[in-house]
C-alpha cells in the first residue's frame, strides 16, 4: 500500500522531478511559488554525486560530472520502472553508467568513505535519496516538514514507471498525493493566475527540456482539460543545442591548437559545461562567451558568439522544434489555426529563437507564451513545479481514499462531442451564420449560455440549433495584374521567378460549417431591439435540453433531444 | 460558467407559418462523440468529480473498463518497426558511411523515403537501446561501438530535411527499374510501368503527381500523365555523391579544384539523369497500346473525317455536273425550240410575203380587170395614177387588210363593184388616219 497521510497532518508542496532538472514549489495565499535550494536555486539539477562518502545534489554534483563523472548520477528520471533493455543510455555516457541487474537498471556509485568497491543501487534508490534531498531543502525553507507532494509526470509515463515513482517518493517519508501530466501542470500555472479567464481554448503546451521534447495539444473546455494528442522527441532537444555550441567551439579549437577537445572526456565534459552555460546566456543577451581554462592538453580556450551566428548554427534544431509541434497539432486532427494559445515550458523554452518560430508559424490570433514574446509569460521552467504546488493545495485536505476516487478512471473518462453545437444566425441578405455555443471536444455533461440579437424589428424569431464543424478556407492570392513590359526581351526568365518570389501568400482562415440541424423553436413577441438567452444542456449520456428566452423577459421555451 | 457570452448576430424573424407543439421541434441527436480521459486537476475538475461520484465507489473493475474506454493518446512504440539486421551490417565501419543503407542501418528498409520523422525517429531509439555501446558493456561485452556510429550517422543524415533529400536522391534501393521486354511479354504493362513511375515521383517538386493508370485511363489522362513526365520538375541532386573537399590543412587551390570537379560531376550526372527519364519515358510511351489506341481511334476519327469530306465532295460535283447537264440540255431544248420557233416565224413570214405578193397581185390584177376604171382604152397615165394609188393603199396597209382586201376583190369582175371595194378600203384607211381625204382619188372618186 501506498503510504498515505490523514489531511490534518500533511505538508504538501509540488515537485517537478526532471530527467535534467528537478524543482519543488509551494503556495501561499493562493499563489503558487517556486522554492530555491540552500544554494539558491530553483532549477536544481536531478544529479546526485558521492565524494569520499559525502553525497551531494544539484549544481554541486552537476561540477562533478568534470571532475568525478563514474561517481556521479545524472539523467536517470526516465530509468524508473523500467526495464534494462528498454532504457537509452545516451545521456548517462559522461557520469556513471546504468547497469543490469537482473533485468533492472541500477549504478555502480562508491558511496561510502574508504569502501573499495562501489555500491550497486538501484535507479529506484537513486531516486529517493534524490528526492530525500529536495524534500529536505523544501522542508528547510518552509520551516517545516514536508509529508506529501503532487509530481508532475510525462504523458507518456507508463503504469509501472508511475509505481516506481511513488515507491521512489514513499521510500523518501513522502507521500504522493498525485502525479499529474506535466503539460497539464503547466496550463494550471497560467489557469491559476488572477488576470486569467476560464475559456474555451485549445491549447499546445510545447515542453522543450533538457533530454527530451514533449508537445501535447489539450482541450480547455470550462477549467477542464483533455489531452487530444501527444508527441515525444529525443533527438531534438536542450542537449543537442549545447552540442551545436560544443562542435561549435571544438572546430574552433582544434583549427588553433590542432587537437579535438571532444576526444577526452574530461576535455568534453567541460566543453559541455560550458557550452551549457554559453546558451543560457544567449538567451538572454545577444553575444556571449566562452571560456574555459585548460580544455585540452592544458590549454585555455575563451571565445565568443553571438545570438545570430548561435541561431544559424542551431537552425535545424530549431527546425525540428517546430516540426515536432506542427506534427502533433495535425496528429490532433487540427490546423496551427485552431490553436488559442502556445505555452512554452522547459529550460529550453528561454530560448528566444523557438518563441520567434513559433510566432512565425501560427497566425496572430495564436498567443505566444513564452518569455521573449509575451512580457507577462512565466518562467517556462517554473510552470510546471508551480502547477503540482497548486494541484498539492487544491487536494491536501481530502483523504487519499478521496483523492484515488475522484481521480478514479471512471470518473475521469468520460464522453466529449466532436461537433460543435451552436444557432443559426441569418444576415440581413438571407445567409446563414453558425454561431457556436458549445466548443467540439467538450467534455460532457456540460452547459453553456448565450446572449444574441432577434431580429431587427424583434417580434417572433426562429432559433434553430445545429452541429457544426470548421474547415480551413485557403484563398489564393489575386494574380497581380502582369506589369505591362515594354517588349522586353525574349529571355526574361530570370526576372520572372524573382516577381515568383515576392509573390503574396495565400490566406487561410477557419470557416463554420453548418452541420445537421438538432432541434427548431420559436421565441416569441421579442420587443424591438431585445436579445434571446440561449441555454444548451448537453448530459451525460449525450442528451440535450435546450432554453430560450427574451433577456429580461418570462417563460420561454423549452425543449429535450433523446440520447443517441 | 461565468456570465453568459454575449455574441453582435442576430436571429431570423420565424417564417409565417412554422409552428410546433410548444414552440419546440426536436429534429435530430448529437452525431459524434469520443471518450476521451479528463485530466484530474483544477478546481473545475474536482467539481465535476464531486457530481460524477455522487456517493458511488468505483472498483478496479470499473477502472480497467474505463481505461479501455478512453480513447488512448499515447501510441504503443515502436510497434511495427522491426527487420532482421544483417550480420555484414552490424561489421560496417562508420567511416564508410557514404555507401551505408542508412535506412536498413536504422531498420526502415522497406520504408526508404517513405518513412516519416516520427518513424526515424522511433526506429533511431530502437537502435540505441539494442546497440548503445554502454548497453553492450553492461552486458559484458566489447564495447564496441561502430555500428552505435553507424546508427548515428544514419539518424543525423534522414532527420535533416535537406541531407536526407541529397540521399535519397541517390538510394538505388528506392529505384524501381524499368521492366524488360521478357516481363513485359508477360504482360502486366501497366503494373511494372506504373511501380516504376510511382517510385520516380519521389522527386517530384510538384504534388500530387498523375499516375500511370491502365487501359481503363482515359484520353485525357494518359495525356496528362506524359505531359506531366516530360516537363518533370525533379529536385533530385547529386551533392552526395561529391568527392571529398579537402580539409582546410590543403592548399586553397587544391580545394577549389575539387569543388569545381564536383560542381561539374553534379552537372553531368543531372543532364544524365533527365536523359534517363526522358529515354525511360520514349521506351514507356512506345509500348504503351493506349496510345496506338488512342492514335488509331484519333485516325480513324480523322480518316471518317476525310471520307465524310471526299464523299460529300463527289456528292456536291455530281450534282453539280447533273445540274450542269440538265442546264446545257434545257439550253438545247430551248435552243432548238427557238430555231424551231424562228423558223416557223420565217415560213410564216415567207408564206405571209408570198400571200401578200399574190395578194397584191390579186389587188392589181383586180384594178386591171377593171380597166383601170376608164370607159375606154385607159391611157398610160391612168394607169400610172390607178396603180400608183393601189402602191398607196397597199402600202398603209398591214398584210391581213391586204388578204381581206384581196379576198373581197377575188372574183369580181364588174368595174363598179371592184372599185366599190376599193372605195370601201380607201374610206376605211381615211378613217383610221392613214389616208388623207383626197388621197388615191383614182379608187375613190
Ligand atoms: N535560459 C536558458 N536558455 C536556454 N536553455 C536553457 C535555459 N535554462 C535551461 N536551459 C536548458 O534547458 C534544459 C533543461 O530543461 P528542463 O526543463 O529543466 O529539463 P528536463 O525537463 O529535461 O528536466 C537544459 O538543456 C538546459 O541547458
Amino acid at each position: 500500500m501506498a503510504k498515505t497521510v490523514e489531511p490534518g497532518d500533511r505538508f504538501a508542496i509540488g515537485i517537478t522531478f526532471g530527467n535534467s532538472n528537478s524543482s519543488i514549489a509551494h503556495t501561499i495565499d493562493d499563489k503558487a511559488e517556486v522554492i530555491a535550494n540552500e544554494d539558491g536555486d530553483r532549477q536544481i539539477p536531478t544529479i546526485l554525486s558521492y565524494v569520499d562518502g559525502d553525497e551531494y545534489s544539484g549544481n554541486q554534483a552537476k561540477a562533478f560530472l568534470v571532475r568525478n563523472p563514474t561517481n556521479t548520477v545524472a539523467y536517470f528520471r526516465d530509468y524508473l520502472g523500467q526495464d534494462f533493455k528498454s532504457i537509452d543510455p545516451t545521456h548517462c555516457h559522461a557520469s556513471a553508467h546504468p547497469h543490469n541487474t537482473n533485468g533492472t537498471v541500477s549504478f555502480k556509485l562508491k558511496d561510502q568513505p574508504d569502501a573499495d568497491e562501489p555500491s550497486t543501487l538501484s535507479v529506484s534508490e537513486v531516486s529517493t535519496r534524490y528526492l530525500r534531498k529536495l524534500v529536505n531543502s523544501a522542508s528547510d525553507y518552509l520551516g517545516e516538514k514536508v509529508t506529501s507532494a503532487v509530481i508532475t509526470v510525462p504523458t507518456n509515463f507508463s503504469e509501472k514507471q508511475r509505481e516506481a515513482l511513488i515507491k521512489a517518493a514513499n521510500d523518501a517519508d513522502l507521500e504522493v498525493l498525485q502525479l499529474v501530466a506535466d503539460p497539464i501542470a503547466s496550463v494550471l500555472a497560467y489557469d491559476a493566475r488572477q488576470e486569467s479567464k476560464v475559456e474555451d481554448k485549445m491549447v499546445v503546451v510545447a515542453d522543450f527540456g533538457g533530454t527530451r521534447s514533449d508537445v501535447s495539444v489539450v482541450a480547455s473546455r470550462g477549467g477542464m482539460h483533455t489531452i487530444l494528442a501527444t508527441a515525444h522527441d529525443y533527438e531534438f532537444a536542450g542537449t543537442h543545442l549545447d552540442q551545436v555550441l560544443m562542435d561549435h567551439f571544438a572546430k574552433e579549437f582544434i583549427k588553433k591548437y590542432k587537437t579535438d577537445p571532444r576526444e577526452n572526456a574530461k576535455s568534453l565534459a567541460k566543453l559541455k559545461a560550458e557550452a551549457e552555460a554559453t546558451k543560457r546566456a544567449l538567451s538572454l543577451g545577444s553575444n556571449a562567451s566562452f571560456s574555459v581554462e585548460s580544455l585540452a592538453d592544458g590549454c585555455d580556450f575563451a571565445s565568443s558568439i553571438n545570438r545570430l551566428r548561435y541561431e544559424m548554427i542551431g537552425r535545424k534544431v530549431f527546425e525540428g522544434f517546430s516540426r515536432l509541434v506542427d506534427g502533433v497539432i495535425k496528429k490532433a486532427g487540427l490546423d496551427v489555426l485552431d490553436i488559442d494559445e502556445v505555452i512554452l515550458s522547459g529550460g529550453t523554452s528561454h530560448t528566444p529563437k523557438i518563441a520567434s518560430n513559433f510566432r512565425n508559424i501560427f497566425p496572430e490570433t495564436t498567443t505566444i507564451l513564452a518569455p521573449s514574446t509575451t512580457p507577462t509569460a512565466i518562467n517556462p521552467s517554473e510552470l510546471q513545479a508551480r502547477g503540482a504546488a497548486l494541484q498539492a493545495s487544491l487536494v491536501q485536505e481530502y483523504d487519499a481514499e478521496d483523492i484515488e476516487q475522484s481521480t478514479h478512471p471512471a470518473v475521469t473518462t468520460v464522453q466529449h462531442i466532436s461537433n460543435a453545437i451552436g444557432v443559426i444566425s441569418t444576415s440581413e441578405d438571407g445567409e446563414d451564420t453558425f454561431v457556436p455555443i458549445i466548443a467540439p471536444e467538450t467534455a460532457v455533461p456540460t452547459r453553456r449560455t448565450i446572449h444574441i440579437n432577434a431580429a431587427k424589428d424583434g417580434g417572433d424569431v426562429l432559433v434553430r440549433i445545429a452541429e457544426g464543424g470548421t474547415h480551413i478556407k485557403v484563398t489564393q492570392p489575386e494574380p497581380k495584374p502582369k506589369e505591362e513590359k515594354e517588349t522586353d526581351s525574349d529571355d526574361s526568365d530570370d526576372s520572372d521567378f524573382d516577381s515568383d518570389e515576392d509573390d503574396e501568400e495565400e490566406t487561410r482562415e477557419k470557416v463554420w460549417k453548418i452541420g445537421s440541424t438538432l432541434a427548431e423553436a420559436a421565441v416569441r413577441g421579442v420587443k424591438k431591439g431585445g436579445k434571446v438567452e440561449i441555454t444548451i444542456n448537453v448530459m451525460a449520456d449525450l442528451g440535450v435540453t435546450i432554453q430560450m428566452r427574451e433577456v429580461g423577459g418570462k417563460g420561454g421555451v423549452r425543449g429535450t433531444l433523446a440520447k443517441p | 460558467m461565468a456570465a453568459p457570452a454575449t455574441v453582435s448576430f442576430s436571429l431570423p424573424p420565424l417564417a409565417s407559418g412554422w409552428s410546433a407543439d410548444k414552440d419546440f421541434k426536436p429534429v435530430g441527436k448529437i452525431t459524434s462523440a469520443t471518450q476521451r480521459t479528463i485530466e484530474p486537476v483544477g478546481p473545475h475538475f474536482l467539481a465535476h468529480a464531486r457530481r460524477a461520484r455522487h456517493k458511488r465507489t468505483f472498483s478496479e473493475d470499473d477502472r480497467i473498463q474505463a481505461q479501455e474506454r478512453a480513447k488512448n493518446v499515447e501510441e504503443d512504440d515502436y510497434g511495427e518497426i522491426s527487420e532482421p539486421e544483417d550480420p555484414s551490417m552490424l561489421m560496417r565501419d562508420a567511416k564508410d558511411w557514404k555507401t551505408q543503407d542508412h535506412y536498413a542501418v536504422l531498420g526502415l528498409s522497406k520504408y526508404r523515403y517513405k518513412a516519416t520523422e516520427d518513424q526515424i525517429k522511433k526506429a533511431h531509439r530502437k537502435k540505441v537501446l539494442k546497440h548503445h555501446p554502454d548497453k553492450k558493456a553492461a552486458a559484458g561485452k566489447a564495447e564496441d561501438d561502430s555500428f552505435f556510429k553507424c546508427i548515428q550517422k544514419a539518424t543525423e543524415i534522414l532527420l535533416d530535411p535537406v541531407k536526407r533529400r541529397q540521399y535519397d536522391s541517390v538510394d538505388e534501393e528506392a529505384d524501381v527499374d524499368p521492366p524488360t521486354k521478357k516481363q513485359l511479354q508477360k504482360g502486366n504493362f501497366y503494373k511494372l510501368w506504373g511501380g516504376v513511375f510511382k517510385a520516380e515521383a519521389r522527386f517530384s517538386k510538384t504534388h500530387p503527381v498523375p499516375s500511370f493508370g491502365d487501359d481503363k485511363s482515359t484520353r485525357d489522362d494518359v495525356e496528362n500523365f506524359y505531359n506531366f513526365w516530360y516537363n518533370f520538375d525533379s529536385w533530385r541532386t547529386f551533392e552526395y555523391l561529391d568527392e571529398d573537399v579537402p580539409d582546410d590543412g590543403e592548399s586553397r587551390d587544391q580545394k577549389r579544384h575539387t569543388e569545381r570537379k564536383n560542381a561539374n560531376a553534379r552537372k553531368k550526372r543531372k543532364a544524365e539523369d533527365n536523359a534517363r527519364l526522358r529515354k525511360m519515358l520514349d521506351d514507356c510511351s512506345t509500348g504503351d497500346e493506349r496510345i496506338k489506341r488512342f492514335r488509331k481511334e484519333a485516325n480513324a476519327a480523322k480518316n471518317k473525317k476525310r471520307l465524310d469530306r471526299e464523299a460529300a465532295e463527289k456528292a456536291a460535283k455530281e450534282a453539280a455536273e447533273k445540274k450542269k447537264e440538265e442546264e446545257s440540255k434545257a439550253k438545247a431544248n430551248a435552243d432548238a425550240k427557238a430555231k424551231q420557233d424562228r423558223e416557223a416565224t420565217k415560213k410564216a413570214k415567207e408564206a405571209a410575203k408570198t400571200a401578200v405578193k399574190k395578194n397584191k397581185r390579186v389587188l392589181r390584177g383586180s384594178v386591171k380587170d377593171a380597166h383601170y376604171f376608164s370607159p375606154a382604152d385607159p391611157s398610160p397615165a391612168d394607169i400610172d395614177s390607178v396603180l400608183g394609188d393601189v402602191d398607196l393603199v397597199i402600202s398603209k396597209c398591214e398584210p391581213e387588210n391586204i388578204a381581206d382586201l384581196a379576198s373581197r376583190l377575188q372574183g369580181l369582175k364588174v368595174a363598179d363593184e371592184i372599185k366599190g371595194v376599193w372605195r370601201s378600203e380607201v374610206q376605211r384607211l381615211v378613217g383610221d388616219g392613214k389616208l388623207k381625204d383626197g388621197d388615191a382619188m383614182s379608187l375613190s372618186a
